[in-house]
């Protein structure tokens, strides 16, 4: 019986290799240079295509395989098995030394690696907290929002703008930010909100292309193109201090607001809103029939989603001294989507997780930074095919009874 | 049996209800008092889920009156209403293809129905501060109350997809008990339940109107059920009520039986 | 008078391009109700092979007109397989998933496609040779008419009446409409409804290689990024036509397509991409049912 489905699987596997090879030839193998009229015959390629696509293969079957037999199971006995990463990072025993652990090389960092290294953590950091705020949006209340970078930009340009024209320090935008951020929340999802889940998808989408292009055009107002330069650094006291403490300065309160984010984002996630936005991902209907005010709802998620980007996005133009419209493209909304999707859609552990690996990992793996995106592309098919609850899946509240009462 | 002359919790007057050229519902007139339990029974296709759709706030009603009488006894129309303020007002439904939040646990689901009942903000669920974690508390502990009352305790931690189609029939009843109804909304409960189950869900829901002093509108197809467990029963056909009066007064009605039987026995 | 035309003409083929591509938008979404993110790729991947066999057949020295003829044919057929492996790995497994997955499998899937594209091609502009010639009995109408313009209407003319044909005469079409309208009774009177998904998605894909061809011919160059913002404007094409309505991806592609051409003409030009995502949002918040789509109660 075993041998029997590893034919089939190889067979079907050598199948699809052929095929993918097939589909993929024209653009594999051949290439145009249109300005020099030369045409490039790259054979290999097409080796590569077979050998590569039939092992893709084979793994996908042989998972697809798995999947199959997963659900029939589920059916039959009622309950669904968490993974063992899963269950031993949700495990209090296994988590708390980790965290403990976590916590001890966060705080000495910087003192213990280059600035460079730094640097690098705190652009995870960002994610991290961005990540959070998306899965708020996305994971919590399952409103799929493709334009959350353009909030980001609402942050960016915020105190960009505000610093060069009226020398406003860091300290004083962030709430600002964070204000706006909210505001534009708000303002954009007042009329879009109605909308089924698909058509706010491309909605904010189509905001998020919006809020570039104007970055992009409205020169009189934000500088084009080329962006705002020498953003003043986050102020201490009106200390004056040296790049490489400002690095040190913007990790320690870039891991306090991570810190704020995940309190935040854990205890309305376990409260009643976050509830009402669990049974809004689930059902409308049955939400708002069960007394709900479901816009309401969504409009929380979004807005709060929202703020958290615009205060990163003033911690980012602080960070770098330097933005433009080109770090507010489509890409990095469907980069921090993947983090989300990644890590586990509502499950905070899964987010932080899935931030670390997808912008450390590329980082330290020069070699496939160049098909980072390829693969994050690839990750959210397979997450959603094979893993939709992703990493590690959202942990759930033990509500502790107390029988004594009514 | 109820008094006659209780007064009115839900009073439908004059509805109609047309989607595009179609007319749904044509004319209802449907009244429920204090304490009662209406049914409203039919063939398939009578119009009587669209008439649930109506008077909670899912559809508005083209034409006619959708009155309601809540505890506080002041008069509201709730035509057009929002789902959701139908349901704070105190009008809770269950539906006719279960409609349970599949990922959140039996607890979780019940604890929904609390929500218009609670008021704990953005700010007090981040702060966590005594009156928001005495509010959880209570939460919690009175929908662990209404899982007992409907016999669900020992799946409280169970998700709400793995249970029992029975089980899961109960659970909404719960969840919309959690709202602190005056009047329930039953849409099919039955449905799939076998006669045994049948049997429990009906001492449940008389039961549950003494207990909670609700009202009970209920849709239903099991003719034995609807018998012995309603104080009165309108009978819809073709978006029209047809006939109304007690249970001996409504079967004894020969356009009842002929809607139900159809033409042949006329003779 | 003649700017007139001029903006006239050019929106109209404009207009048709957008068409091509958001039938295939509207044709996946009346079956199963999925925004296909990854459609506007299609459409990419058949410009590039069009880019392909152009400079190949260039290099042998064929004629230009038959190398248009040949470009189109190969990119549909290559389009089209590429829509039916893309159902097939990113869609099919997610059929019967919550909402949320396959609409994020299918931004996966776009952005795969499109690095893949960049990573195997370049991620450079790539000028695309000029297939369509300036035929001499233009001349007097090229002040305001070019000759692109003209073959790209007239060329998305005859594809649309020949798919209006096939979903109205053919076997196949027949059930396409009857799965659209309900799947599972489509299902049950013996429509292989996996099949009808498979074709909708070559048929879509198909068109939106033919769009791709065009175009490209037209501006004269390509890169591995054209098809998200025309996916997304083809997209906006559909919504403001009604989504699930053929007739209505028709009309709403010359709507957007004239709109974006006066616009451009007469306000602005740096704006050209804002008129059309501000007519996509007003769409959707004030009309979501598009100008010929129906407004539909929903099931409780």
């Amino acid at each position: 019986m075993a041998t029997n489905t590893l034919a089939a699987n190889l067979k079907k596997s050598a199948i699809a290799a052929l095929w993918l090879a097939f589909l993929t030839l024209p653009v594999m193998v051949i290439r145009v240079d249109t300005v020099e009229k030369t045409i490039t015959w790259r054979w290999m390629h097409l080796l590569y295509m077979l050998v590569g696509s039939f092992v893709l293969a084979i793994a996908w079957h042989f998972m697809m395989d798995r999947r199959d037999r997963g659900a029939a199971a589920r059916e039959t006995e009622g309950g669904v098995q968490d993974s063992a990463l899963s269950r031993t990072l949700n495990n209090p025993r296994v988590l708390r030394p980790l965290m403990a652990l976590g916590f001890l090389v966060a705080a000495t960092f910087p003192w213990v690696f280059s600035m460079y290294q730094t640097n690098i953590l705190v652009s995870a950091l960002i994610y991290v907290v961005l990540g959070l705020g998306l899965n708020i949006t996305v994971g919590l209340a399952g409103l799929l929002d493709l334009g959350y970078v353009a909030f980001y930009a609402v942050g960016a340009y915020a105190y960009a703008l505000l610093n060069y024209h009226f020398h406003l320090g860091f300290w004083t935008v962030l709430p600002m930010a964070a204000i706006l951020g909210s505001f534009f929340g708000i303002l954009l999802g007042f009329p879009v909100l109605r909308l089924r889940g698909d058509y706010l998808a491309i909605v904010t989408l189509g905001f998020g292309q919006i809020v570039k292009l104007v970055l992009e055009n409205w020169n009189s107002f934000s500088f084009g193109p080329s962006g705002v330069s020498n953003i003043s650094r986050p102020g201490l006291f009106g200390y004056s201090y040296s790049v490489e403490q400002a690095t040190t300065y913007i990790y320690y309160i870039m891991l306090a607001l991570v810190l704020l984010a995940i309190l935040v984002t854990t205890r309305l996630k376990d409260s009643r809103i976050g509830r009402a936005w669990l049974a809004l991902r689930e059902d409308e209907i049955a939400c708002q029939a069960m007394g709900i005010d479901n816009t309401r709802a969504k409009l929380m998620a979004f807005s709060l989603g929202a703020t958290l980007a615009a205060v990163m996005g003033a911690v980012f133009a602080a960070k770098t001294t330097f933005i433009n419209p080109a770090s507010f493209s489509f890409m990095e909304s469907a980069m921090i989507l993947a983090i989300v999707v990644l890590g586990g859609m509502g499950s905070i552990l899964g987010v932080i997780l899935g931030a670390f690996l997808l912008i450390l990992l590329p980082e330290y793996m020069r070699a496939f930074s160049e098909y980072r995106m390829l693969l994050f592309g690839a990750t959210m098919i397979l997450v959603m095919v094979f893993r939709p609850e992703g990493l590690i899946k959202a942990r759930r509240k033990v509500y502790k009874i107390n029988t004594e009462t009514a | 049996m109820m008094e006659h002359t209780s007064k009115a919790v839900l009073s439908v007057r004059n509805m109609s209800m047309n989607f595009g050229g179609l007319r749904a519902l044509s004319e209802v007139d449907i009244e429920v008092r204090q304490g009662e339990v209406v049914a409203l029974i039919g063939p398939n296709g009578a119009g009587k889920t669209t008439f649930f759709n109506c008077i909670t706030g899912i559809y508005t009603p083209t034409e006619g009156q959708v009155l309601a009488y809540p505890r506080d006894g002041k008069e509201k129309r709730i035509n057009g209403m929002r789902t959701n303020h139908v349901c704070e007002l105190g009008m809770a439904r269950t539906f006719q293809n279960i409609r349970l939040f599949p990922s959140m646990t039996a607890l979780e689901n019940v604890m929904i129905g609390r929500h218009c009942r609670t008021k704990t903000g953005i700010l007090g669920a981040v702060l966590r501060g005594a009156k928001t974690r005495r509010e959880e508390q209570e939460v919690v502990d009175k929908s662990y109350q209404l899982l007992k009352k409907v016999g669900l305790e020992k799946v409280a931690n169970e998700y709400s997809r793995n249970l029992p189609y029975g089980a899961q029939r109960r659970l909404e009843i719960a969840r919309a008990l959690a709202t602190e109804p005056f009047l329930l909304l039953l849409d099919e409960p039955a449905a799939g339940m076998n006669p045994q189950e049948t049997l429990e869900l009906k001492e449940m829901v008389t039961r549950i109107r003494e207990e909670f002093q609700v009202s009970v509108l209920l849709i239903e197809h099991d003719m034995k059920m609807v018998m012995s467990l309603s104080d009165r029963i309108y009978v819809m056909e073709y978006g029209r009520v047809i006939s109304t009066g007690t249970p001996v007064e409504v079967s004894a009605d020969p356009q009842v039986i002929r809607a139900y039987l159809g033409e042949e026995s006329d003779a | 008078m003649e700017y007139f035309l001029q903006l006239f003409f050019s929106g109209l083929s404009r207009g048709s391009v957008y068409a091509l591509i958001a039938l295939g938008y509207t044709m996946v979404y009346g079956i199963i109700e999925l925004i296909n993110f990854a459609h506007g790729e299609i459409y990419m991947i058949g410009a590039f092979t069009g880019l392909i066999v152009a400079g190949v057949l260039t290099s042998l020295g064929w004629p230009v007109l038959s190398i248009l003829a040949v470009g189109i044919i190969v990119s549909v057929l290559y389009s089209a397989a590429y829509g039916y492996t893309v159902e097939k790995i990113a869609y099919k497994p997610l059929r019967n998933a919550p909402r949320l997955a396959p609409l994020i499998s299918a931004i996966g899937m776009s952005i795969l496609l499109q690095n893949y594209i960049m990573l195997a091609q370049t991620p450079d502009f790539l000028p695309f040779p000029r297939l369509i010639p300036d035929f001499a009995f233009m001349a007097p109408y090229q002040s305001f008419l070019d000759t692109g313009d003209l073959f790209i209407i007239s060329t998305s003319l005859v594809v649309m009446v020949a798919l209006t044909l096939f979903i109205k005469f053919t076997r196949m079409g027949k059930a396409m409409r009857a799965t659209a309208q309900n799947r599972k009774m489509a299902m049950l009177v013996g429509v292989n409804v996996d099949q009808v998904i498979s074709m909708t998605f070559i048929i879509g894909s198909g068109l939106a290689a033919v769009g791709g061809v065009l175009i490209a011919a037209h501006v004269g160059q390509i890169n591995f990024y054209i098809g998200f913002i025309a996916g997304l404007k083809a997209f906006t094409a559909a919504v403001l036509g009604g989504i699930g309505s053929i007739p209505g991806a028709v009309l709403g592609g010359l709507v957007l397509g004239w709109t974006e051409s006066f616009a451009t003409g007469y306000v602005s030009s740096d704006y050209e991409d804002v008129f059309a995502f501000c007519l996509l949002i007003l769409i959707l918040i004030f009309r979501p049912a598009g100008l010929l789509g129906k407004q539909r109660a929903q099931k409780v």
